[in-house]
């Protein structure tokens, strides 16, 4: 099937499920909510935003050096950097990793990195036991789901869904929909997972060069129990996430959590920045750190492109889009959907395999209005709007340029410009469509399932104008 | 008092095809408050449809082609909020670089919204003498986001004191129009348009308000198909005609 029709396969499904729809609306509402209770000043909103755009600009202008001395500083602080081209890389590094050191099981924390690279998959082939501790994460593992919110993986499913697949998976546990109660079941179960495992898996949110230190938010303490618990800790990362200096964090942290889940902090913020000493009584014997490229450096090269890069991967822009809110994550086909999604994924994977995920874009601005890192999300979508149809661009690094070109709608938009860069043309084609409006289609299409077909007036604003002794130039 | 004396009316394409009566009402509105209203012949469109799908060449012709239309320097009024987006943030964008780009970013950085140019410029005083009306008021994602001046349609239509303005529920969300949007996504756009008129229905709103005309166009066009099913309800309608409607 064509990236086009299985797109809207998907968004067809998506808008059939009108449970699934009611539970986006209600789930994204609160979080707005929420976000907007913690910026009740707007003056100070825009100047924390502005704090965090600059530092994520700055470090990926010098995004090269300062990847060269985070590695340094790592690897004096005991912990092993690698590096890895594509995801392939990425998870055959975490596979000898944990081959090396024997380790069978793996308790993961949250990471859309490792989404990207597929590495679940990967070591489950490779018989190794991988548990997703977030309880997101946990839940979709269960319904064998990939996230559908890079935040709130598991945000498409209501607490009646979440209470039939525990009792599926768990039924010796009582059968609740208390929220409590299952988070409590939850955590029960991955205790004996955190004591059992030989090694965590996590993602990073910043990583701090000036240091070497590797900064986790979180909330439910499963990131610290994946990141001390087991004798093994492997991190994995895109590069772009490399800040230079500890003081970068603190507005990054702020405006990370009030943005994302409506909270002043999170209840959990970890630094990592050795393993276990001589005479510590707990933390992994090794810690590694697998950067990830993955498109990132081609996307870096594009002076407009390389905001995309900025993104903190709070998932403001998708809990504020329109579109989105009616289709839910699945439908994009995607590791990451809505706004960031759409401006992300075409440039990673290339025009000709996602580049109509650019049409689920109203261009309405509420999620450059909101992220936190002031990313002109519209102004990307409608770049890869313009490079998916134009063969003539030659200095993008964009794989797939053109290729969503199609001839009809091409000549459309052709014969669109001589009648309106030709005055004289478009008088007599909006003279015609005056006086022959009864003939306008009553029928077009997606347009007229929901709404009645436009007609043109009985006269033009330029007839009107005129008739009304308006001064014509 | 007015400082602008003569001003060029930049109608943009849907208003001229769709909405002649809004856009002669902005004209007229303007003109009573002394304002001489000029109405550039060979005016066609801002060039956003093209530049919206991807097609910058093309929307770049057009674009152009309006420059020569806008070439004094006084005030562009548009009445519609996207064209003016259009005109004053992604001109600058669409010429980078072009022999006329100076020419274009001149005439953006002279171009105003509507109800904008009224408010600011005009500070016009209104006399309402319709009959009580409730309404509801959707802004327009572009007047809104890119041009940031949705406070001035609810000023203006604040003035009006037979007139009771109805907030409904998610205001600020896009109703789902987006220019090929509604074509290409066409189911997408249906289920936006329908939370939106939803929306809009439950305030009890007898007409919703708008600066813009694909808005207008998406939302009354919504509002008509679901009447011709369920009788009767809310009806559309552009700022400048009400406004102009009520108080003339
Ligand atoms: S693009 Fe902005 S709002 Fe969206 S996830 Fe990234 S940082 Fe957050």
């Amino acid at each position: 099937m064509n990236q086009a029709r299985a797109f809207h396969h998907r968004i067809d499904k998506a808008l059939h499920d009108d449970q699934l729809r009611r539970n986006f609306r209600s789930a994204l509402s609160g979080i707005q909510a929420k976000r907007e209770i913690q910026f009740p000043d707007d003056t100070q909103l825009q100047a924390l935003r502005e704090q965090a755009r600059a530092v994520r600009a700055s470090a990926l202008i010098h995004q090269p050096e300062l990847l060269e001395r985070l590695e340094a500083n790592l690897t004096a602080n005991g912990i092993q950097v690698h590096w890895a081209e594509d995801p392939e890389q990425a998870n055959a590094i975490i596979y000898g990793i944990l081959e090396a050191a024997k380790a069978r099981s793996v308790v993961k924390g949250k990471s859309m990195v490792s989404e990207e690279t597929g590495l679940n998959q990967y070591l489950e082939e490779r018989d190794i036991e991988v548990i997703e501790s977030d309880l997101g994460e946990f839940i979709i593992q269960l319904a064998h789901e990939p996230p559908s919110h890079i935040v709130a993986p598991a945000i498409h499913k209501n607490r009646r869904e979440v209470a039939e697949l525990f009792h599926r998976f768990y039924p010796d546990i009582p059968y609740t929909e208390d929220i409590d109660q299952l988070t409590q079941s939850a955590r029960l179960i991955l205790r004996e997972k955190f004591a059992g495992a030989d090694a965590g898996i996590s993602g990073v949110n910043f990583a701090v060069a000036e240091t070497g230190t590797l900064c986790l938010v979180e909330n439910e303490g499963n990131g610290r129990l994946s990141t001390t618990a087991p004798r093994l800790h492997i991190a994995i990362t895109g590069v772009e996430k490399v800040v230079e200096k500890l003081s970068d964090v603190p507005p990054l942290l702020e405006i990370l959590t009030k943005s994302a889940t409506g909270q002043p902090i999170t209840t959990y913020f970890n630094m990592i920045s050795k393993p276990r000493q001589p005479g510590e009584l707990d933390g992994p014997e090794a810690v590694h750190l697998v950067l990830l490229d993955n498109g990132r450096s081609r996307i870096r090269i594009d002076a407009e492109l390389l905001d995309t890069l900025r993104c903190i991967r709070c998932g403001t822009c998708i809990n504020y889009c329109p579109v989105y809110v009616q289709l839910g994550g699945h439908a994009y086909g995607t590791v990451y959907p809505g706004p960031i999604g759409i401006a992300l994924e075409p440039q990673r994977l290339g025009l000709d395999q996602v580049g109509t995920l650019t049409s689920a874009c109203t261009m309405c601005g509420a999620c450059a209005e909101v992220c936190p890192v002031k990313i002109p999300l519209p102004t990307l979508i409608n770049r890869l709007r313009a490079e998916a149809v134009n063969l003539q661009r030659t200095s993008t690094p964009l794989a797939g340029r053109g290729s969503l070109r199609k001839p009809g709608e091409a000549s459309i938009w052709k014969i669109w410009q001589r009648l309106y860069s030709s005055p004289g043309l478009y008088r007599l084609f909006s003279f015609a469509a005056t006086r022959m409006r009864w003939l306008t289609p009553v029928s077009l299409g997606g347009w007229t399932r929901y709404r009645s077909a436009p007609r043109p007036a009985a006269r033009t604003l330029h007839e009107l104008a005129r008739q009304e002794g308006f001064r014509h130039e | 008092m007015s400082t602008a004396k003569q001003i060029y009316y930049f109608a943009t394409c849907l208003v001229d095809l769709l909405y002649p009566k809004a856009g002669l009402a902005g004209m007229q509105l303007l003109r009573r408050e002394g304002v001489e209203v000029i109405f550039p012949h060979d005016q066609t469109c801002c060039g956003q449809p093209a530049f919206n799908s991807g097609y910058r060449d093309e929307a770049l012709a057009v674009a152009r082609a309006q420059l020569a239309c806008f070439k004094r320097e006084i005030p562009v009024v548009v009445p519609s909020g996207s064209c003016g987006g259009m005109i004053r943030q992604h001109w600058a964008e669409l010429f980078a670089g072009q022999p006329d780009e100076a020419q274009a970013l001149a005439v953006a950085g002279r171009t105003y919204e509507l109800t904008e140019f009224l408010v600011d410029v005009l500070h016009i005083r209104l006399t309402d003498l319709g009959e009580p009306l409730k309404v509801a008021i959707h802004t327009s994602c572009s007047a809104r986001r890119e041009m940031g001046v949705a406070d001035r349609i609810e000023a203006l239509v604040g003035q009006l004191d037979k007139v009771e303005v109805l907030t409904q529920e998610r205001k600020a969300e896009c109703c789902g129009f987006g220019g090929t949007f509604a074509i290409k996504q066409a189911d997408v756009s249906g289920a936006m348009v329908k939370d939106k008129t939803d929306a809009l229905r439950a305030t009890g709103a007898q007409r919703v308000i708008s600066q813009d005309c694909g808005c207008l166009m998406n939302i009354g066009g919504a509002f008509e198909k679901q009447h011709a099913r369920q009788g009767d309800g809310p009806t559309a309608q552009h700022v400048a005609e009400f406004l102009w409607e009520r108080t003339a």
